[in-house]
């Protein structure tokens, strides 16, 4: 497969896994914004997301206030946030235009359509009124997507550059959003209790949309070190650590294998894979999750890097 | 027959060939359709017509328009109502463009070689060496079969029952190809009880055709099964849409100038396994931007040291580079001679008669007529930089006139043809509209042909421009049997 | 006369490059008058492929380098016999119709100057189109003096003209210009240049103008050294102007500067050293 091509689809994936996360945290913030939080206020949750995304400071540039009319829009549609769901929805055409011959025709009219449905909708002047509306849009097209390309695709390289981008970028954004919200983990926190915490971790799960899962998995007791563990460790949980570097390395090994040989991107999966597996969640919170998750996304990126240097070879 | 002739609205206009209308009744090729179309009533028409539409939009048939904005995606407009020809029609028509296509290529070989036909005087040193698309840094290469131009699109029009000419050759990279397979299986969706009943001559095998063709020119150096790619500029091309699909339809890698690089003797793509050779490269990017080591050096789409490779006989380019000066308007007027002076034979399609505005005699003829003239530019395309004088005001007319006095070579005019019409679906129903053909010749170890080709009609009323950067639209086209 | 050339050309990049690409038209043809007897073009660490005779009789080698690299350097040697033909090229092989050198390029685009000159020259040799060459050959030295290290390669026929001087480029161009201006079919041509111990001639590597003249075929005019080119000249290459004839033209993919020098050697050799 050509390198172009199979950057494409890497690319084309990570964008719209970047659009689902930026519907989820819009709808977190939305239901935290109708909620009191323990100081009486409403708690500012539109600063928060704008952190999980890593787009604080191209939001600062903009001089506007965080409040919920100016997150929304610049969530949405803003042409220079490269998280907004816009330039996701756009980029992702974009790369899929550029790997067209090597998707099935389902696939292409799905995004297509889903292109072309958005800027319908953007004409319509969809406002922060329906915000909730479009985030159910948002993944209901990721999941005709994801879902017209597991059920049409050959199971071939391309497959597998695919969910490279899926996972890879998943994995990013779950370590990101817990790096958010670490905080709320603390076992200080734990002992304080009340209420109001209680309402931040399910919302946390929420943003995953696994708060049922968690409770059938942990019988549903909230504790930060439980809620820990199932979105870092729980090989179960679709958006933990554990499963997303799970699947990175199998997509890899099935490349090696097709190819012959295993790559540096081979070797940085098992890295990343095997350091997880060998630790518990006792020890991460005990030596710092803030750091933990830091060191976690540095080394994501790194994965990113050998993929590219292994596959998409520019330096050929 | 009488009555729905009159209910298709075609007994107006006389002064134009009419391809369904004779003397007042349906002419046999097209009773089928249009019993059809009678048989539909006018809801479900409007129903296939919208859902027509939808296919294409879904399927992502788009061109980019280009205008002060930059790039904008536009839907081309498609038309319900086929173009119709019998087989005997047809077969004429096939033997004039193959006879012309091989013409075209002696042609492009003779100019690169010992320019044969400028020694014996046919064609003007200046018209051929001079001309920006004749490239001197091919000459004396010989591309495998010695063809170059492999797909030759030749854009017909019709005047009457037996009257074609052709408007213009197509040697470079003619376009258009993947909306008449496309037309096809729209229309086939749209009325398959037809299509089992008429015998109607497929196209669809257009894509196998043109893969055996780039095959069959691999070049001498390659020596096993060879690998063919499509050249693209690009998703922002407007003809994105065509490269990706017949790279689909053929099995082939679509890549860009960033895919390729040259290593000692020949080319390769970067794959996720490493560097593949690769031995032919239908490009559909010009010239001009195909080796920053050959031609413009700031271009950044192509492949440094390609056109090296292509000369020392380790990669085949379809086309030619240079193939264009075969095709350029000022050739066109000897054309007819190419295929005397080739082939010893009579050209079977004719020329449209065409004023060269360099000649003195022609350029005065052409300032004094240019409200009857069509007037277009030497190396223009797509119908830019054209004059349609029965169609423009006098203050457009001025205006040209001032652009061909300060470059008369640059351009040729010829008369305004009555083109003929074909019933086309318009807001008010059916209307005649002005159309064209434009069929493409594969040329390789043998010189192939599908039945049909790409109609373009001209959806403004009384418009004679058909090109869709310029408000045309499509129609499927059939061949039919007598 | 046995002249022997060692060229080297070194290429320096101040950051790695990821791929060069060349196109190197640097083997002399033989013909009358000039005699290869030995040439041979390396670069350690690159590829040299994709060899052809172009239609002006020039060969044509590729050279490419995979990186990451910083340096190439690009070595020539070789030895040639030459012989004084005055001036005219005689059995040299090539198929390009000498209509196409009328062409004009963005370096050789005339202006009204040129063209005033060139129609004089026209009109005082009505018949004789040797004679207008000559004539034209003697105006670019005289219009355009001579100035060692003015070099800009970006400079065209016009603004040359303008400025007074330049260098060898610069007065090719302006000849170039002036010939297809008076309907003469010129092109430009590279080569290397034996310095005799006169000192009458000036750079090693060194360019000058072909004319086409009826019934007599392509003729040399070197403006720098006002002569035709003889035993002293080594003729490398053509085209229709300096950017197209260029010996080397090149493209590397990567951020940073590149650099170029080189060292240049033409020398006298013995006939009896050779063998």
């Amino acid at each position: 497969m050509l390198s172009r091509t199979a950057e494409s689809l890497y690319w084309t994936s990570r964008y719209i896994e970047r659009a689902e996360t930026t519907a989820r945290l819009l709808e977190v913030a939305y239901r935290m914004s109708l909620t009191p939080n323990s100081s009486g206020g409403h708690a500012n949750e539109w600063a928060s997301i704008l952190a999980a995304a890593g787009v604080t400071a191209t939001f600062a540039e903009t001089g506007q206030e965080p409040d919920a009319e100016n997150v929304t829009k610049f969530m949405l549609f803003d042409d220079l946030n490269p998280s907004s769901i816009k330039n996701c929805i756009r980029s992702a055409r974009e790369n899929v235009r550029s790997a067209r011959p090597a998707l099935t025709s389902e696939v292409w009219e799905t995004l297509n359509g889903g292109y072309l449905q958005f800027n319908e909708l953007e004409n319509g002047r969809a406002s922060a009124r329906e915000l909730l509306p479009m985030c159910d849009w948002t993944k209901s097209q990721a999941a005709a997507v994801r879902g017209s390309f597991e059920s049409t695709q050959l199971r071939n390289e391309g497959y597998d550059f695919f969910n490279l981008g899926y996972y890879i970028e998943r994995a990013d954004n779950t370590a990101r959003l817990l790096d958010v919200k670490y905080y709320v983990l603390l076992p200080t926190i734990d002992m304080v209790g009340g209420g109001v915490d209680q309402y931040q971790w399910s919302t946390l799960l929420r943003a995953v949309s696994a708060r049922r899962a968690y409770h059938w998995t942990y019988s549903g007791d909230y504790s930060p070190e439980k809620i820990a563990h199932f979105l870092i460790l729980n090989p179960s949980t679709p958006r933990s650590l554990l499963h997303c570097t799970e699947m990175i390395d199998f997509h890899l090994s099935r490349l090696a294998r097709a190819s012959g040989s295993r790559s540096l991107a081979n070797r940085q999966a098992m890295t990343v894979y095997g350091n997880l597996v060998e630790t518990d969640i006792r020890s991460i919170v005990s030596d710092g999750l803030h750091e933990f998750l830091t060191d976690f996304i540095a080394e994501i990126r790194k994965l990113d890097e050998a993929v590219n240097r292994s596959y998409l070879f520019w330096g050929q | 027959m009488a009555q729905s002739v009159v209910r298709w609205g075609m007994t107006k206009r006389p002064d134009f060939f009419n391809e369904m209308i004779d003397g007042g009744s349906i002419r046999p090729a097209y009773q089928k359709i249009t019993q059809w179309f009678d048989s539909q009533g006018e809801e479900t028409l409007a129903l296939k017509k919208a859902e027509a539409e939808t296919l294409f939009r879904r399927i992502g048939i788009t061109f980019a328009v280009y205008d002060d904005t930059g790039n904008t995606e536009r839907l081309i407009p498609f038309d319900l109502m086929p173009r119709v020809f019998t087989e005997r029609e047809w077969s004429t028509l096939e033997r004039g463009v193959k006879q012309r296509s091989r013409a075209l290529n002696a042609f492009l070989w003779d100019v690169y070689h010992r320019g044969e036909i400028v020694r014996s005087g046919r064609i003007p040193a200046d018209l051929v060496y001079k001309n920006a698309a004749y490239e001197p840094c091919v000459a004396g290469i010989a591309p495998a079969l010695n063809i170059y131009s492999h797909i030759v699109g030749t854009d017909l029009v019709r005047t009457g029952l037996d009257e074609f000419y052709v408007l213009e050759d197509n040697c470079r990279t003619p376009s258009g190809v993947s909306y008449m397979l496309e037309n096809r299986e729209i229309m086939m969706r749209m009325c398959p009880e037809l299509f089992r009943s008429a015998r109607i001559a497929p196209v669809d095998g257009y894509p196998d055709m043109l893969r055996k063709t780039l095959h069959e020119v691999a070049p001498v150096k390659c020596d096993g099964e060879p690998t063919a790619v499509i050249l693209t500029p690009g998703a922002f091309n407007s003809a994105y849409y065509e490269h990706s699909f017949l790279a689909d339809q053929m099995g082939l890698d679509l890549v860009e100038g960033q895919d390729l690089f040259v290593d000692g003797d020949f080319v390769y793509m970067r794959t996720t396994r490493g560097p593949q050779r690769v031995d032919v490269i239908y490009r559909r990017i010009d010239d001009s931007f195909l080796d920053p080591l050959c031609f413009r050096p700031d271009s950044m789409l192509g492949v440094p040291g390609l056109m090296n490779v292509y000369r020392s006989g380790g990669v085949q380019i379809c086309s030619a580079p240079g193939a264009g000066v075969a095709d350029d308007k000022a050739i066109y007027t000897y054309v007819p001679d190419m295929v005397r002076f080739y082939l010893g034979e009579e050209p079977i399609l004719k020329n449209v008669p065409t004023w060269r505005c360099g000649e003195q005699d022609s350029y005065k003829y052409v300032m004094e007529n240019l409200a009857d003239l069509v007037v277009k530019e030497v190396h223009g395309s797509g119908g830019y930089g054209m004059l349609v004088g029965p169609a423009s005001t006098k203050d457009e007319i001025a205006s040209f006139a001032e652009r061909i006095r300060k470059n008369p070579h640059n351009y040729i005019a010829q008369p305004t043809l009555a083109l003929s019409t074909n019933p086309t679906f318009v807001e008010s129903g059916l209307a005649p509209r002005h159309v064209d053909l434009r069929p493409y010749c594969l040329m390789g170890k043998e010189v192939r042909l599908t039945p049909g080709g790409l109609t373009r009609v001209a959806l403004n009323e009384g418009s004679l421009v058909v090109n869709s950067s310029q408000g045309g639209g499509v129609k499927d086209t059939w061949i039919v049997a007598d | 006369m046995r002249l022997t050339i060692e060229h080297t050309t070194r290429y320096s990049y101040d950051q790695p490059q990821r791929r060069i690409s060349q196109s190197l038209r640097m083997v002399p043809a033989s013909f009358e008058g000039q005699r290869v007897l030995d040439w041979e073009i390396s670069c350690e660490g690159g590829t040299i492929g994709a060899e052809f005779t172009d239609g002006a009789g020039d060969e044509v080698k590729t050279l490419t380098v995979s990186g990451p690299v910083e340096q190439i350097e690009i070595v020539v040697r070789g030895t040639v016999e030459t012989a004084d033909t005055t001036g005219i090229l005689k059995k040299h092989k090539e198929v390009i119709h000498p209509t196409v050198y009328l062409r004009d390029t963005r370096l050789t685009d005339p202006d009204g100057g040129i063209r005033v000159i060139a129609a004089t020259a026209r009109d005082s040799y009505p018949d004789d189109q040797l004679g207008l060459a000559h004539e034209l050959a003697r105006q670019t030295a005289e219009r355009v003096v001579y100035t060692p290290g003015t070099t800009d390669q970006d400079v065209t026929a016009t603004q040359a003209l303008e400025a007074g001087m330049g260098v060898c480029q610069d007065q090719a161009h302006v000849l170039i210009s002036l010939a297809r201006c008076a309907g003469l079919p010129a092109r430009y041509v590279t080569g290397y240049l034996h310095s005799t111990s006169d000192g009458a001639s000036h750079e090693a590597s060194h360019a000058w103008a072909e004319v086409f003249v009826k019934d007599i075929g392509w003729v040399g005019f070197d403006p720098a050294n006002t002569c035709c080119p003889d035993e002293r000249h080594i003729r490398l290459g053509s085209g229709l102007d300096a950017l197209e004839a260029a010996p080397v033209r090149g493209i590397s993919f990567g951020s940073g500067e590149e650099t170029m020098d080189f060292s240049l050697s033409v020398s006298q050799t013995s006939s009896q050293s050779q063998q």
